[in-house]
């Protein structure tokens, strides 16, 4: 089988589908999965070909969702479940913090939860309140739990594959204005490690750390700056939890500057750890302090605002240069 | 029948009683089920509650109930009063653990033992349990080793205990939590195609949680074969149940589609009774249950609290005359051949309990430090390993000190 051309969307669409033909123990399960496909169509056709007992219909109730997949998984199942949007995750929250990021460790290593959350994040659809949000850093910060963030359709599939596979829970978060964006999935491919970060664009001047929505905003970023005779790199980090930071050490020492992106406020952001991790490991390689570009401390705007919210070329390129001006 | 109600309650509106079919095959919805509800009120406006044996050890009929323990026999009788006595010497045990200093903490099941064994052992091997934190007579009817509980209230573990070893899952300290995992749980047993059935407990101040109301939604939605057993003990801390509802619990459940009834909690055959009927509702596919247990939590909420605060000793006394054990012995010694001998080696075997308990405990080992580290993830992760090793080289630079200090 050859690479074959398809929206992130469809990507995991793929992936799911694969993963419920491979083991009858994967579930689908959320809010209009079945039926509808998903209100982004991310499980389309699913509960036709697989039925309402794998790909469920369930009530309005996020906390639900999650507290039941925990009790399914204990059966022996492997839930995955679709928050609709990111927030609307919050009446889950509880149950992922106290109850799916700790009962391994609470059992001793006697009860394994592999439950997936998928949760469309991010900005940039021109959406009403609560629908645009990036909430990764919550959920990094707490120890039980694995973040991943795919960035384009291959890694999409192979990352909800690996997803499922793992016996950690993991929240999974699709960045939901790339659903549509195209690219070659390999069914062949042997996929790198989930957590592993991945050099998408080489460069000697400075680097860029970017995970989900905004891999290709940086990857623009590095264009335009290429036609300034800047040389950047681009790491997409991939993980949020663990963060790679072998990496970006690896990168920054080469570097010797960093500007990490995400839509998600800056302030407590994963950024900051980045910076943090980074200073101690580089302090002698970095020319410059490791800047930040990301949403500010406010609650997300209103659509016609969230241009000035998010960061865009020239706020990532305004940065890019005041690293390099030290 | 009658029914007594000490508690200082305003009266109720008292519609529902319990309402069940039988027969129909495990369907997606749960709603037929309803269709027999019984109205039941008794005189003095309290809903009526299901007894079978009085606070005077006397047997009285129930013909809804009573076929669930027809064919018991005196020995399982003395099973019960047995399993209820050494769980509140086991409890007294851990009472005193936590006044000497042994334990940090401890919750105190005292009153509400016969909630606890009647529907403990009601469950079958296959079935699964969701405690709160508080069921340890339930335990101990799963086989649960007692000193398994003390580990997490000595500090040494969060849990620590194998789920699956008795189908006891570890004790859940968020309110309410667990009411979803036992559903959930359900959920994967029917899909399965099993018989088992789940029991999911609470108490009257989760009945507020909305893990709680959302348990019950998706179990009725889906037909779960759970059992809600809620031990309403009248006291969240220091909240009486007038402010978690303004309806008895067991009512709640017709709003969600399926039958509540409410029980004697202190009545271990009625609890036995009931539990049994609705595990078997919840097998033959006839989906959840509510069951309200009506007792009384005799003692602190923790070790940590003072009831004297919030509530006086004039209501403790009314229940101490509805005692679960006390009324088991008066009909085990007016009604079946027991004799002397069965409780004097019974308070024999208590001692034991307490010894053991006692030495087990004494002799818990504070866990490695490193135990920070582990299990953190079933897969591992990065930052752990790193932190880890930080935490290991500075331990590692104590020693240095020591040994140079030798030197």
């Amino acid at each position: 089988m050859t690479a074959e051309k398809m929206a992130l969307a469809k990507a995991i669409n793929e992936s799911l589908r694969t993963a419920l033909e491979a083991d009858p123990k994967v579930l689908v399960m959320g809010e209009d999965v079945g039926k509808l496909g998903g209100v982004f169509r991310v499980t389309d056709g699913l509960q036709k070909d697989f039925g309402e007992d794998r790909v469920i219909d369930t009530p309005l109730a996020e906390s639900g969702i999650v507290g039941t997949a925990i009790g399914l998984a204990l059966r022996g199942y492997r839930p995955v479940v679709e928050i609709q949007f990111d927030g609307f995750v919050f009446p889950a929250y509880d149950q992922i913090v106290t109850q799916l990021a700790k009962m391994h460790a609470r059992s001793l290593g006697k009860v394994k939860l592999p439950v997936v959350v998928r949760i469309p994040y991010g900005g940039g659809i021109g959406a009403v309140e609560h629908h645009s949000e990036s909430p990764e850093a919550l959920f990094a910060h707490v120890a039980g739990l694995k973040v991943v963030s795919p960035s384009n359709a291959d890694d999409a599939y192979w990352m909800m594959q690996q997803a499922i596979q793992s016996d950690d829970p993991v929240i999974f978060f699709e960045p939901k204005r790339r659903y549509w964006d195209k690219a070659e999935v390999s069914r062949e491919a042997i996929p790198d490690p989930l957590h592993k970060a991945r050099v998408v664009r080489e460069g000697t001047d400075l680097t860029l750390v970017a995970y989900g929505p905004m891999v290709k905003l940086c990857q623009e970023v590095a264009d335009a700056a290429a036609e300034e005779g800047k040389s950047l790199e681009v790491l997409d980090l991939r993980s949020v939890s663990p963060i790679d930071f072998d990496a970006i050490q690896a990168s920054v020492e080469k570097t010797r500057r960093l500007v990490v992106v995400h839509e998600a406020p800056v302030f407590l952001g994963s950024g900051a750890e980045i910076a943090a991790r980074i200073t101690e490991r580089c302090f002698y390689h970095l020319e410059a302090p490791v800047l930040r570009v990301g949403g500010y401390h406010a609650p997300y705007p209103p659509a016609r605002l969230e241009e000035d919210y998010l960061p865009d070329l020239d706020r990532v390129l305004d940065a890019v240069d005041r690293s390099l001006a030290y | 029948m009658t029914v007594e109600s000490t508690a200082a309650r305003k009266p109720r509106r008292s519609a529902g009683g319990k309402a069940g079919t039988t027969g129909s095959k495990r369907s997606t919805t749960g709603t037929k089920s309803t269709t027999r509800t019984a109205a039941r009120k008794a005189g003095d406006g309290e809903p009526e509650l299901v007894q079978l044996l009085t606070p005077e050890g006397k047997r009285v009929k129930n013909a809804e109930y009573d076929p669930y323990v027809a064919g018991i026999t005196p020995d399982e009788l003395r099973g019960l009063y047995r399993d209820m006595v050494l769980t509140r010497r086991f409890d007294a045990e851990a009472t005193a653990l936590q006044r000497q200093g042994e334990l940090g903490l401890w919750a105190s099941l005292l009153g509400q033992e016969a909630a606890q064994i009647g529907s403990g052992r009601a469950t079958r091997e296959d079935d699964y349990v969701f405690p709160t934190y508080r069921e340890h007579g339930v335990a101990w009817c799963r086989g649960v080793d007692p000193t398994n509980l003390l580990g997490m209230f000595r500090g040494v573990n969060n849990g620590g205990w194998d789920p699956n070893g008795n189908n006891f899952h570890l004790y859940t300290i968020v309110i309410g939590s667990q009411a979803l995992h036992a559903t959930g749980y359900a959920m994967g047993v029917a899909k399965d195609g099993a018989d088992a059935a789940v029991v999911a407990y609470f108490g009257d101040g989760a009945s507020s949680q909305g893990d709680v109301a959302e348990a019950f939604t998706f179990s009725a939605v889906y037909n779960a074969p759970v059992v809600f057993f809620c031990q309403n003990n009248q006291w969240a801390i220091s909240e009486p149940t007038e402010k978690q509802t303004r309806v008895p619990l067991y009512q709640r459940a017709q709003g969600y589609g399926f039958p509540g009834v409410r029980v004697d909690g202190n009545d271990v055959l009625a609890c036995l009774a009931v539990t049994k009927w609705a595990l078997e509702r919840a097998r033959r596919g006839e989906g959840p249950t509510l069951v309200e247990a009506f007792t009384y939590r005799m003692g602190a909420h923790t070790t940590s609290d003072d009831p004297s605060r919030y509530r006086g000793d004039d209501e403790r006394a009314a229940w101490e005359a509805k005692d679960p054990i006390a009324r088991l012995r008066t009909y085990l010694e007016s009604q079946t051949d027991t004799d002397e001998g069965f409780f004097a080696e019974l308070e024999e075997e208590s001692e034991a309990l307490g010894r053991r308990v006692r030495e087990v405990v004494r002799a818990m080992p504070d866990p490695d430090r490193f135990a920070i580290f582990e299990n953190v993830y079933a897969d591992g992760h990065a930052l752990v390993d790193e932190e880890r090793a930080q935490f290991a080289a500075y331990q590692a630079s104590f020693a240095d000190v020591e040994e140079g200090k030798q030197r």
